[in-house]
């Protein structure tokens, strides 16, 4: 049986995830938790906005309501890469080779490590950024579209076209699709390697989702695509060439009326935690659909997870401050 | 648990106005005075803002229209995101202030806080406040559809900088204002000095609120109507004097056409017991067919067999309703309905209305 050792916080807790075996929480108030033998608490930001985990550092990027883009070490030590007075930063991304982008306003930039900043301007507010998984090539979500660039040289953006707002912007870990999270309740993705040889990328549309989907998560080898939006998991197969054209999305968890809010899959199974508005979390694998409850509601919508290194344990935020560490095994 | 599961709503006003209409002195007063309650205020720019806080967050103005067909079906993107980070700490302030730019279109606004859910949940418009310079307006509104229509869909209208124009002259103002917007409650005002009460709170899309403390609603035919501070301004002259009818709404319209380039208009109609089956197709087919013209719409409803009233309201194709109270024993169960937008036909609406009611 899975058991949960609660961690409180003060209200809104953006991010949940682990550094290496240890836990950490970002709060909405700029704090950010971790769990080392005790609880230590490191004062960041005048308001947290958007936290991330980097996978190539073990280390934390988070952007403020005080305008500064900061990268949290496994040791709780801030390091501040970026200050832009009087704006708000809303998306960070990690990149390869200590590369980090965050989006301010209409414009996206890519911080290299030795610390020079590029500037990709936008005819629109760029809503969501991501790196490519190869190559330093950032994606900029924003209305009407996505913008790819390469932050490495000086080359033409190419232009993703979707009329309607995006939200979130993701590659896939094979880095053949881009998908997007829209205002409309629905996700939009583009297959690229068409468009390397002159093609237009294909376009992909997945609809039907009853709310505004939040989270999106891949399958350790990119084979799935979940997402959150509806009372269940909406998990699209993406192992096809054509990803999910003419395919129906497994729908995993669910739960009658109450809506799926986050969606995290595990680091190397296809294993996913489901996290639903109430506060209640189930574990699903894909193979027979078997579920398993992880954690009974609670006080608010899960708004993270994360899996700690070794895959036993799952840490969870909430937008009540309930927030806490599940250990699957038991 | 925090507060945040549990609070209501937070309430949002929106302050529209053109350039040099007095915005910004209207947002320094509501942040510097002593009324007991922070508000949060997301600008455009900082400007001219001298106030140093925390919670002043500037937002590039960005409409999306959303991928469903609809043209007038218009959010504002920017506002999702900062009301959605803004609600994540609630304790902080107790509402939120939208300053929008001169030539904003109000309606993009106002819909954001109906069509995004997390919006919807979290807070709630409160109401739409136009200002407007007595001086500038009958150019403003010779040179530009928006003045005329941040108008038409406010809920309060400050008639600001009157010291700049003789009485007779804001009069006049007073009277165009009323024509476009005859459900609006109309202040008058010297360096945006309106009482702050008559701005914030309002509860006018509070559709448990909304009408009841709306008294130009109601119009000045009605009993139950309260005399604003300037109701007293020359009404019997221009139309909307007590024993007036709204049927007859259109000629003074046509009387105040002469001095501006109006091209909304409003439509008020009254009339007894309605058949809810009849009424509830038409104003949704009315709604989503004509939804583009209409800007707002606002009524209160009798049901026929329904002891309790029935008030709607609506943004372009966005409607919603709900039972308010009992009927009090004295009241005239009547119903009444008032469209704001362009291109509406007075006779075609009153004619639909008419062939809903009960006795019809």
């Amino acid at each position: 049986m899975p058991t949960v050792a609660p961690y409180d916080i003060e209200g809104h807790v953006a991010t949940a995830a682990f550094l290496g075996e240890t836990a950490f929480f970002a709060a909405a108030s700029g704090e950010i938790h971790r769990l080392e033998g005790g609880a230590k608490v490191t004062a960041a930001h005048e308001g947290l906005l958007t936290c991330i985990r980097d996978p190539y550092s073990e280390s934390l990027l988070s952007g403020g309501e005080d305008g500064r883009v900061l990268r949290i070490a496994a040791t709780g030590d801030v390091t501040e890469l970026a200050n832009v007075p009087r704006k708000w930063i809303s998306a960070v991304a990690a990149g390869p080779q200590g590369a980090v982008g965050y989006a301010v306003g209409k414009s996206s930039f890519v911080r290299l490590a030795d610390g020079t900043v590029k500037e990709f301007a936008e005819t629109r507010t760029v809503e969501a950024i991501a790196f490519a998984p190869k190559g330093l090539r950032l994606a900029a979500a924003r209305y009407n579209g996505v913008s790819l660039h390469w932050a490495g040289m000086n080359a033409e953006p190419m232009d993703l076209e979707w009329k309607g707002a995006h939200t979130i912007v993701t590659f896939s870990p094979d880095g053949r699709f881009v998908v997007t999270a829209m205002q409309e309740n629905a996700l939009h993705g583009w297959k690229l390697d068409g468009a390397k040889t002159g093609a237009e990328a294909r376009h992909m549309r997945m609809t039907g989702y009853p709310a505004k989907v939040k989270s999106l998560s891949w399958s350790p080898k990119g084979k799935w695509l979940a997402s959150s939006g509806a009372p269940a998991a909406i998990v699209w197969p993406f192992s096809a060439k054509d990803g999910p054209m003419g395919k129906a999305p497994l729908e995993l968890g669910t739960r009658a009326d109450i809506m799926t809010t986050c969606v995290c899959f595990h680091n190397t199974d296809e294993i996913l935690a489901i996290g639903f508005i109430d506060g209640m979390i189930l574990g699903v694998r894909i193979a027979d659909g078997k579920e398993v409850l992880l954690r009974r509601p609670g006080k608010g919508a899960i708004t993270s997870m994360g899996w700690s290194g070794d895959g036993r344990l799952l840490a969870f935020a909430s937008e009540a401050g309930d927030c806490g560490i599940i250990d699957i095994a038991g | 648990m925090t507060d945040a599961q549990t609070a209501k709503p937070i309430p949002v006003t929106v302050l529209t106005g053109y350039l040099g209409a007095g915005k910004t002195t209207l947002l320094n007063r509501i942040l510097t005075e002593n009324h007991g309650k922070k508000y949060a205020v997301i600008v455009n720019e900082f400007g001219e803002i001298g106030i140093d806080n925390d919670l002043i967050v500037e937002s590039d103005e960005e409409i999306y229209e959303m991928n469903n067909g609809c043209v007038c079906c218009t959010v504002r993107g920017d506002l999702i995101r900062v009301v959605e980070g803004l609600m994540r700490r609630p304790g902080r302030f107790d509402g939120i202030i939208v300053e929008t730019t001169g030539l904003a279109d109000p309606v993009p606004v106002a819909q954001t806080f109906f069509m995004d859910d997390d919006v919807r949940t979290k807070s709630q418009l409160d109401a739409v406040v136009a200002l407007v310079d007595a001086k500038h307006l009958p150019l403003r509104l010779k040179d530009s559809r928006e003045a005329e229509d941040q108008i038409a869909f406010a809920d309060v209208v400050v008639i600001n900088k009157t010291d700049l124009v003789t009485k007779e002259e804001a009069d006049v103002i007073e009277e165009i204002v009323r024509a476009i917007n005859p459900s609006a409650r109309v202040y008058r005002a010297e360096r945006s000095g309106v009482p702050l009460d008559k701005v914030l709170n309002q509860g006018a899309f509070d559709l448990k609120r909304v009408l009841d403390n709306d008294p130009h609603f109601l119009d000045h035919d009605d009993p139950d109507h309260v005399c604003g501070p300037d109701c007293d301004h020359h009404h019997h002259d221009h139309g909307h004097d007590h024993d007036h009818h709204h049927h007859d709404h259109d000629h003074h319209h046509g009387h105040v056409s002469a001095i501006h380039d109006v091209t909304v208009r409003s439509v008020s109609l009254r009339g007894g017991e309605l058949i809810a089956d009849k009424f509830f197709p038409w104003i949704q087919n009315l709604t989503q067919t004509q939804g583009p013209n209409i800007l707002r719409l606002k009524g209160i409803i009798a049901f026929k067999g329904d002891p309790d009233r029935y008030v709607v309201q609506g943004v372009h194709m966005i409607i919603e309703g709900d039972h308010q109270r009992p009927w009090k024993e004295d009241e005239k169960h009547e119903s009444r309905l008032v469209f704001i937008g362009r291109e509406l036909d007075p006779v075609q609406l009153e004619a639909a209305f008419k062939a809903c009611e009960a006795s019809a």
